[in-house]
């Protein structure tokens, strides 16, 4: 399946990256390059074959629901770009 | 006494034991190393200061006695580990000036074992590449060069920076991550030995996070005794990682006992790639002859899917990059783009990633977005988790027919040249970890070990992979490849 520019500006658009529309062409190219080596994966077999969620057959641990750390806001807001009145301060959300 | 800095972490540690040298002369010997070597660019944050005041608590607590085998053993951390205060980047613009509140769990582990800390390591961003040219530091530079050709090489990567630092004796050893490679060809391209692992075996908990199921950090060292050393400190269940696992963390050094008699090596067919360079093909044929000499029963084998290992793999690593880089917003840490007039949260979420990552990682966003976008998630990812599952499965079927490890070549080739592959597409970038790639979509721990030169005299390597938790039976093995080729070639010092 190829992609094209629209569907790149698209991809571009959900993670969140600014791209320009000169790029887009480039970047469809590239998309195309990889996205045809992953096509490799099509001549498997995978009937009856278990997609993989742990490496190791493991189960993960658990511990009690209970509170184990906070009261550190400082040090969670000190490495913010734009930290106000002890919160995130980022442009308005809501009209 | 002169070159301190050229020592093992074995010798250093025998010698700090006996009181012939100090832990700050030994870390002054590496600071001043590290200061004459700009030109490798491979530490990007020095930490002198911090280095020598845990060298002087290190030497009271070996004057004390019973001081652990790291104590006082001056390292060099990738900048891929979050240490406290200390800028920790991964290597990219979007996390500019960030210095983390915490500690990752593996440095402070090598911390509470009196390990010092010179600097953090140039790698390439977020771990993505193979060359090291990613870096938004620039590129970090192998030791290494084609006899007396100026011309500049990779050191490999992403743990680029680890691996130019121990071959250029900048530090005793350095913490590297591997997530499909990244550890073992680096070590590969420069001379050293570096070990990935067990999934599971060390703590990912401060370690930026690139594709979570596959990321495995492990040591960087000049030897595999070091390795044994460095490893255990670095191993351990930490209820901080989900996926760690409680297992007793076995003593890694005392398994290198030299004797292999009776095990059982594979050689994979599927791993002799067209167009193989006869030298490599000379190298892993050498390397088995070597086993084969100490007794091992060297017997082919067949790992039937490693051709869709990369394929695969390129479908899931971008996949949980996508989901992991998700994080760098602009809002909680790093870099923020400037916005312009009437520009809302979604324009600053765009420019400040657009600005922040570099062209490799924002590459791999926006293909790990594509195979989970609706509509595609079943095609890609679940089938490329399918593929993942048979790939295990290949190397189980072999462990369970009583191969104890398996020996192939780390790398298609000796270092090249910093800027050769420019030009190529990204996919040939990727063939770099054709052959290591399959040990974290399983899970397995691997090895490179140097074992020669190729004719421009650069360093080429082995790669042993072993069976799920016998990391020690692994090194072991290792330790006969490395005492039965005797590699101990050095770069000529240019820097």
């Amino acid at each position: 399946m190829s992609i094209d520019t629209e569907t790149a500006a698209r991809v571009a658009k959900l993670a969140r990256i600014k791209v320009e529309e000169e790029a887009l062409p480039a970047l469809a190219a590239e998309f195309n390059t990889i996205l045809g080596f992953i096509e490799e994966l099509n001549e498997v077999d995978v009937d009856g074959v278990e997609p993989m969620t742990s490496v190791t057959p493991m189960r993960l641990k658990r511990r009690v629901d209970e509170v184990t750390d906070g009261n550190q806001q400082d040090k969670i807001l000190a490495n913010a770009p734009d930290a106000r009145e002890g919160f995130f301060a980022v442009p308005k959300v809501v009209e | 006494m002169s070159d301190l800095n050229k020592l093992t972490i074995a010798q250093g540690r025998d010698k700090l034991r006996a009181g012939e040298i100090t832990s700050v002369e030994l870390t002054q010997a590496c600071l001043t190393e590290i200061e004459g070597a700009g030109a490798l660019n491979a530490f990007v944050h020095n930490t002198p200061e911090i280095a020598l005041e845990q060298a002087k608590a290190a030497d009271q607590r070996i004057k004390a006695g019973e001081a652990p085998d790291m104590c006082g053993i001056p390292l060099g951390i990738k900048d891929l580990f979050c240490t406290k205060a200390v800028p920790s980047q991964a290597a990219s613009a979007i996390l500019e000036g960030f210095k983390p509140e915490y500690e990752s769990t593996i440095t402070q582990q090598l911390w509470d074992a009196g390990s010092v800390m010179l600097g953090k390591l140039n790698m390439d961003e977020f771990a993505m590449g193979s060359s090291n040219e990613t870096s938004t530091y620039g590129n970090a530079i192998n030791p290494w060069r084609r006899g007396n050709d100026a011309a500049a090489l990779t050191p490999g990567g992403s743990s680029g920076g680890s691996a130019a630092a121990v071959a250029a004796d900048l530090c005793l050893a350095a913490t590297g991550t591997d997530t499909g490679g990244s550890i073992r060809q680096p070590a590969a391209f420069t001379g050293i030995t570096g070990i990935k692992p067990t999934y599971g075996r060390c703590s990912r908990w401060g370690v930026v996070a690139f594709a979570s199921s596959l990321d495995q950090a492990g040591p960087m060292t000049k030897d595999v005794r070091d390795a044994a050393i460095m490893l255990e400190a670095m191993c351990g269940h930490d209820a901080k990682d989900s996926t760690s696992v409680d297992l007793a963390v076995p003593n890694f050094e005392a398994a290198l006992t030299g004797d292999i008699r009776g095990k059982k090596i594979g050689i994979p067919k599927e791993y002799r790639m067209d167009g193989m360079p006869t030298e490599i093909a000379k190298l892993w044929d050498d390397g088995a002859e070597m086993l084969r000499d100490a007794g091992a029963e060297v017997v082919d084998i067949s790992l039937p899917h490693t051709k869709y290992a990369l394929p695969a793999y390129y479908v899931i690593a971008p996949a949980e990059a996508s989901s992991n880089l998700a994080r760098y917003d602009g809002v909680r840490f790093g870099h923020r783009a400037k916005l312009a007039q009437g520009d809302g949260i979604t324009e600053m979420y765009e420019k400040t990633r657009a600005e922040g990552f570099g062209p490799e990682v924002q590459r791999r966003i926006m293909v790990g977005t594509y195979v989970l976008s609706a509509g595609f998630y079943d095609a890609y990812y679940n089938r490329a988790r399918r593929v993942r599952t048979l790939i295990k499965k290949d190397f189980e079927d072999v462990f369970a027919a009583g191969v104890d490890a398996i020996l192939t070549p780390a790398t298609p080739s000796s270092a090249f040249g910093l800027g050769e592959m420019k030009d190529a597409d990204p996919v040939k970038m990727y063939l770099n970890d054709v052959f290591t790639v399959t040990v974290n979509l399983a899970g397995l721990p691997g090895i490179a070990v140097p074992t020669g030169t190729d004719k421009q005299g650069l360093p080429l390597g082995l790669q042993l992979i072993g069976r799920p938790w016998e990391e020690g039976e692994l090194l072991n093995t290792a330790y006969v490849l490395e005492q039965s080729a005797g590699f101990v070639a050095k770069p000529a010092k240019w820097w």
